[in-house]
């Protein structure tokens, strides 16, 4: 008789890549085809873009946007695995300032105007200044980024950025040689955000985030616009949000309103509420536990109830190539 | 048996949500993480089937009516039944089965460990529910059964610990739960009025 004893190793059928997603690479090729092909049409067919990823629900365009979506790189950076419904990465969201639920910030994000817009550029800078969204973004020529997302309280998905490098606009705004870190702030408007009127909020508003210079630096950072194809959802950070595939979703602040240098090592929200729970660094990392939770496995969502899409976390959520020499020599279960 | 459709009003309003939740599950409504749904439901609904098991007392002083005290302990069970439902999701949506973790959790987790305590409190004041227990246990069955002011608390410490950034439902669960503690000092008790019913016997002189 013929015992067949599993290593834990081994993958389960439940872990084979369903054939409809395997053969939908093609259409993810086809997909970028088209978008080289539409690409060339004149810009009243780049609504088509919308339709690159199914169930994209269309958005309104602010102008400059709609402008620079024809020339985006597409694909400039993708992953193996399947990308994410759009539906789950719009109505599953961690954005505390428009309520704690993951519903919430689809709930209640609406009402958050992000025309017009302006961004304070300050600190350590050549060109200082208050910019305006649509003159903000004229530098930069936007790409394609499919990147993991992991968050922290261990679910993760696969998701199609639409932005820029952090380096090019480094390059704009010229730091000075005092710049040690990049500080970036969220809006503060209580009038539209519901979760910043709470009176029992532990969080101390506007919300926070920073990378060191370094960081900031890698190829892989970046600030985003778009995804799935289209501008990005309010719920999801419009106008402007930050995407660091390598750490924990919560480093990558949304609806971003000032981005400052600075040189000393900025205060970050998390970081201020439970420092224990929440390092600077927020690298993923599954050999450190959250206190609270193990960080070696992930729920990859969406994730049935029969069939949990559990794996196992890589390290750097698996960008150990391009960024594990940033850390070099740093003790990572002291600076998580 | 007294009070038969009030009891049984009871028994569907409790059952009905597990049911719901379930088919809400199966019709992919609950969004891409149904496992982490349900168990944090689950959770707030043995929370809130603690606090009302609570009230049934305080309700029955203040209005007179036996009913309440003839559900207490059915809502008791439930709460326990809807622990057993969370603990059940937490093994199978988080845990995902692998038992050498919850070794791993049980021994590094404060909220976990007051959790699995809170979790013990309940199995104890369920299995001693029966009326055999009461008259084997005697007097000290009251005794035993005021560990339910324990587990309120060890329930309440469990979801301090999750809530992440804003504390008001957490606050409005816990400002129950202290009114209803509240109400059980004797003297706040005896001030308890009744609002119908037999007559309170005043002993104010007009």
């Amino acid at each position: 008789m013929l015992i067949k004893i599993s290593k834990p190793s081994d993958c389960r059928e439940s872990d084979v890549t369903p054939e409809s997603l395997y053969l939908s690479r093609r259409q993810m090729l086809g997909g970028a085809m088209a978008g080289i092909a539409v690409s060339s049409l004149p810009r009243w067919a780049g609504a088509a873009d919308a339709a690159r990823y199914a169930g994209v629900e269309p958005g309104k365009a602010p102008s400059w946007f709609a402008e620079k979506l024809p020339s985006t790189q597409w694909g400039a950076v993708t992953v193996n695995e399947p990308i994410t419904p759009f539906k789950d990465a719009t109505h599953y969201n961690n954005f505390y300032e428009f309520g704690t639920d993951k519903g919430d910030p689809a709930a209640n994000a609406g009402s958050l105007k992000t025309e017009p817009w302006s961004v304070v550029v300050d600190g350590e800078v050549g060109k200082p200044g208050r910019y305006g969204l649509e003159d903000f973004m004229k530098p930069y020529q936007l790409e394609e980024r499919i990147y993991r997302l992991r968050c922290v309280e261990a679910w993760s998905m696969v998701i199609p950025w639409i932005g820029f490098p952090i380096s090019a606009l480094l390059k704009q705004v010229e730091p000075t040689s005092k710049a040690k870190y990049i500080r970036f702030e969220t809006l503060q408007d209580p009038k539209v955000m519901p979760g910043q009127r709470s009176g029992f909020a532990l969080i101390d508003w506007p919300y926070v985030e920073g990378l060191r210079l370094d960081e900031a630096m890698n190829p892989l950072a970046i600030l985003a616009v778009g995804m799935y194809g289209r501008e990005l959802p309010n719920q999801n950070g419009a106008p402007l949000r930050l995407v660091v595939p390598w750490k924990y979703g919560f480093k990558s602040v949304k609806s971003i309103v000032r981005i400052s240098l600075v040189s000393e090592q900025p205060k970050t929200t998390w970081q201020s509420i439970a420092a224990d729970e929440y390092g600077f660094y927020a690298n993923v990392n599954p050999t450190v536990d959250h206190p609270r939770w193990t960080q070696a496995h992930e729920r990859r969502l969406p994730s049935g109830l029969f069939s949990p899409n559990v794996r196992d976390t890589l390290m750097f959520n698996g960008y150990q190539e391009e960024v594990a020499s940033l850390y070099a020599g740093m003790d990572l279960r002291k600076d998580y | 048996m007294r009070f038969a459709a009030w009891r049984i009003s009871v028994f569907v309003a409790s059952a009905i949500w597990p049911l719901l939740w379930l088919y809400e599950a199966l019709m992919n409504s609950l969004g891409p993480d149904p496992g982490k749904v349900l168990v944090d439901r689950l959770g707030l609904g043995t929370l809130i089937l603690l606090l009302i098991t609570l009230s049934m007392t305080p309700l029955q002083k203040l209005t007179g009516w036996a009913g309440w005290i003839a559900v207490r302990r059915q809502l008791g069970l439930w709460c326990f039944a809807y622990v057993v439902m969370h603990l059940s999701g937490y093994a199978a949506f988080i845990l995902g089965f692998d038992w050498s973790q919850l070794g791993v959790e049980l021994s590094k987790r404060p909220y976990i460990i007051v959790g699995a305590l809170g979790f013990l409190g309940l199995l104890v004041l369920a299995l001693t529910s029966n009326r055999y227990s009461q008259r084997r246990l005697g007097g000290r069955w009251k005794k035993l059964h005021r560990l339910v002011y324990l587990i309120l608390g060890l329930g309440l410490l469990h979801m301090l610990w999750i809530v992440r950034a804003d504390l008001l439902e957490w606050a409005v669960y816990a400002f129950i739960g202290a009114v209803l503690l509240l109400l059980r000092l004797p003297p706040v008790a005896r001030r308890i009025p009744r609002l119908k019913g037999r007559k309170v016997i005043s002993a104010t002189k007009v």
